[in-house]
């Protein structure tokens, strides 16, 4: 029975596709069969984090209007066994997803996969609200500011009292904070809410925290889900959390400020 | 770190300040998430009403409802009244 999973934060510009980019290679490096569906209807840009973008034929809309089926429209991932995308419409109205169509997709790629990642769009609209109407549990991307903290809260009100398992009584969305873009720098310097203060404002388990990194953009640029930059501080970061998420122990790494040494300090690093 | 920054270092840091605001417009809007959809305009009509006597704003009145157990709700209403002096 597949998971589903959706990638949320109300806020935009926080990290939702970036996690699911990374979240998604993640699952499937550690042999999950993995699909990320990007639900940001018209704003499509999961297949360039990807670096999918000239590969796509069909999208989610297609499949939900019968134009095209499912195994015409996933795109498979060249770098990553496993791992498939669904992307999103680029050109259709927002309202394009039906509840009943959507449900419909799901249940069809359930039969056939581990993991569903639902890469949400900003905002509370339908868009929104179907990709995590369906969710078994729920990422919540934050970063440690003032408006995202508080939309996070939104959100999670949302699942709470929106979502499939809400309305039908059963239990509870399982929910995640992913804290990104963290400075600990700042931190320290009193400049930004630390994890501690996040964890007490929105009190939900933490999965992760991803640094603020150059890697990200990086990343972005060239394509590639920034976990496979093993050697960055981010991408190390995604991949404890894909762990967590698997329900492994892991401690968290990169909350404090590294302390340069005498020989870094003069030759830098 | 210069001096000068030492001592202001014991300001409160904007952190902190971002926690406090956070913490009450969250506690807020939780509140107001759980409560039916009549208690803003019901909150509206109070402040009106008192209006009429006392010269009060929005942010001094707080109505809640808060569910007890199955049967039994309590509205709470809880009213700032200016300082005479003033």
């Amino acid at each position: 029975m597949a998971k589903i999973i959706v990638v949320t934060s109300g806020k935009g510009g926080v990290g939702k596709t970036t996690s699911s980019a990374a979240i998604g290679t993640g699952l499937a490096l550690k042999g999950h069969k993995t699909v990320i569906i990007d639900f940001d209807i018209g704003l499509r840009n999961l297949d360039l984090i990807m670096g999918c973008e000239r590969r796509v034929v069909y999208d989610f809309v297609n499949v939900i209007n019968g134009e095209a089926n499912l195994k015409q429209t996933l795109i498979k991932d060249k770098r990553t066994d496993n791992l498939f995308i669904l992307p999103a419409s680029q050109t259709r109205d927002k309202d394009a997803l039906s509840k009943a169509g959507v449900e419909k997709v799901l249940n069809e790629l359930a039969k056939d996969f581990d993991f569903i990642l639902c890469d949400s769009p900003a905002g509370i609209e339908s868009g929104a609200m179907m990709a995590l109407y369906f969710a078994d549990e729920a990422i919540v991307v934050t970063n440690p500011e003032v408006s995202s903290v508080r939309d996070s809260d939104r959100i999670l009100g949302m699942l709470a009292s929106k979502s499939r398992r809400a309305e039908q009584g059963l239990d509870a969305i399982k929910e995640h904070l992913l804290l990104t873009r963290y400075n600990p720098e700042r931190v320290e310097k009193g400049e930004m809410l630390s994890v501690e203060d996040v964890k007490e404002i929105l009190s939900i388990d933490l999965l992760g925290v991803i640094p603020e990194s150059q890697a990200v953009l990086n990343a972005s640029n060239s394509g590639q889900p920034v976990i496979l930059d093993s050697e960055s501080d981010a991408g190390q970061a995604y991949l404890d959390t894909v762990e967590r998420l698997l329900g492994e122990k892991v401690p968290f790494r990169f909350l404090t400020v590294e302390k340069k040494g005498l020989l870094k300090r003069i030759f830098g690093g | 770190m210069s001096l000068l920054d030492y001592f202001r270092s014991t300001k409160k840091s904007s952190a902190n300040t971002a926690k406090e605001r956070l913490q009450i417009i969250v506690a807020h809007e939780r509140r107001r998430r759980n409560s039916p959809d009549y208690l803003p305009q019901l909150e509206r009509d109070i402040l009106e009403v008192i209006r009429k006597y006392v010269d009060i704003s929005p942010e001094d009145i707080a109505v809640t409802l808060e569910q007890r157990d199955d049967e039994l709700s309590v509205l709470e209403l809880n009213v700032t009244f200016p300082d005479e002096k003033r």
